[in-house]
């Protein structure tokens, strides 16, 4: 009950502090080549780390095949995603294709 | 300070970039006796389109942190201090596993870490004011409101002189929809079943955001190496499958970008 708080407390203050960095307490700070160069790939390398193992993970064992609708549906959601460039068509879609195939594979 | 290549480095959907847009000359009647207030609700419903988009990612927010038995006002809570939807999604899904805390506030760190570039870009914008203003602008730096401030920003037709005020308007509103929306979420949150998958939104959520992310090959690299760790390491103890991904990802990119630099 504690921890949560504690937990809370830490990562919003990190939060905020990275927020706040650029704009009020590293202004005259030059940021080293290196590191400006790296912050480019964290939004991509974040958000597939965390989109892999969601499509392809079963029950803790890797899952690559037809009967793994989470994939399939990922996969035409990152198309339309592709194709039209917005958040919640690409949701929709997502959401459409997994119920979709989970009621086509109770009917058949 | 390159402040500029920051600016470029940031890769927004473009469709955030449309947004409808209200000046603060056109607000009706007291806008030249208040232009403070103009700007502020300027701002502010320019904010209301966005939140379209924010409500159901909030309400589900709150169903997932409910179902993951999170406390009440500590599910609440987290939209209040920590504030980034993002994390907080990826958090009740960590919270559910059990992940220790110094991983959950790692993990947050590095999800939100892309706000550092938002800071970043603003810095030649809010210069001229105060701390105290930067110290709550910063409370409001989130994805939904930066992308409002910073096409307001950007507009050279306007003067800098007040757009502090409009930031602030888009970021109340913002503030207010995305706590009502987690109250409403926590309020659902039992009567939701699993069966209905909602935690499936996290991912695409993500597929939305990565894809345009994914604009040259050291991009590509970073987001298919770190899909690729997050796999081999998701069994490891501590749930550090998402940091060492993280880590892994950015220097695969590094790399590719040097590999790129040295054979073109």
């Amino acid at each position: 009950m504690q921890t949560i708080w504690l937990t809370l407390a830490g990562a919003g203050l990190l939060t905020y502090l990275t927020r706040l960095s650029f704009m009020g307490l590293l202004q005259h700070w030059q940021m080293p080549d290196l590191l400006r160069r790296a912050l480019r790939f964290v939004p991509p390398a974040v958000l597939s780390a965390i989109i892999f193992p969601d499509l392809l993970m079963r029950n803790g064992s890797i899952a690559f095949s037809l009967d793994n609708y989470r994939l399939l549906a990922g996969v035409i959601a990152a198309l339309v995603g592709w194709r039209t460039r917005s958040i919640l068509w690409t949701i929709a879609s997502g959401m459409a294709a997994l119920y979709l195939l989970q009621w086509l594979a109770l009917s058949l | 300070m390159p402040v500029r290549l920051l600016i470029k480095a940031i890769t927004l959907p473009n469709f955030l970039r449309r947004v409808i847009k209200y000046s603060p000359m056109k607000t009706p009647a007291d806008a030249r006796q208040h232009p403070n207030r103009a700007e502020f609700i300027a701002g502010s419903l320019n904010e209301l389109p966005l939140l379209l988009g924010v409500f159901p990612f909030g309400m589900i927010y709150g169903v997932l942190a409910t179902q993951a038995l999170m406390p009440v006002a500590a599910a609440q809570g987290m939209s209040a201090i920590v504030f980034a939807g993002s994390a907080q999604f990826l958090s009740t899904q960590l919270i559910a596993q059990d992940a220790p805390s110094l991983v959950l506030i790692g993990t947050i760190f590095i999800i939100n870490l892309r706000h550092a570039l938002y800071s970043a870009s603003l810095l030649p914008y809010t210069r001229h004011l105060s701390l105290k203003w930067k110290a709550l602008l910063a409370y409001f730096l989130t994805d939904e409101a930066y992308v409002v401030a910073i096409a307001h920003y950007d507009d050279p037709e306007t003067s800098l002189e007040r757009k502090h005020w409009y930031f602030l308007g888009a970021g109340v509103t913002l503030w207010a929809g995305w706590q009502l929306s987690t109250a409403a979420g926590i309020f659902l949150g039992a009567q939701v079943p699993a069966a209905w998958s909602l935690d499936f939104a996290l991912a695409l959520t993500f597929i939305a955001l990565v894809v345009p992310a994914l604009k040259d090959r050291p991009a590509v690299a970073a987001a298919v190496t770190a899909g690729l760790i997050a796999l081999v390491t998701y069994a490891l103890p501590y749930k550090l499958w998402l940091l060492a991904a993280a880590f892994g990802g950015i220097l695969a990119g590094l790399a590719c970008e040097e590999l790129c630099k040295r054979s073109g």
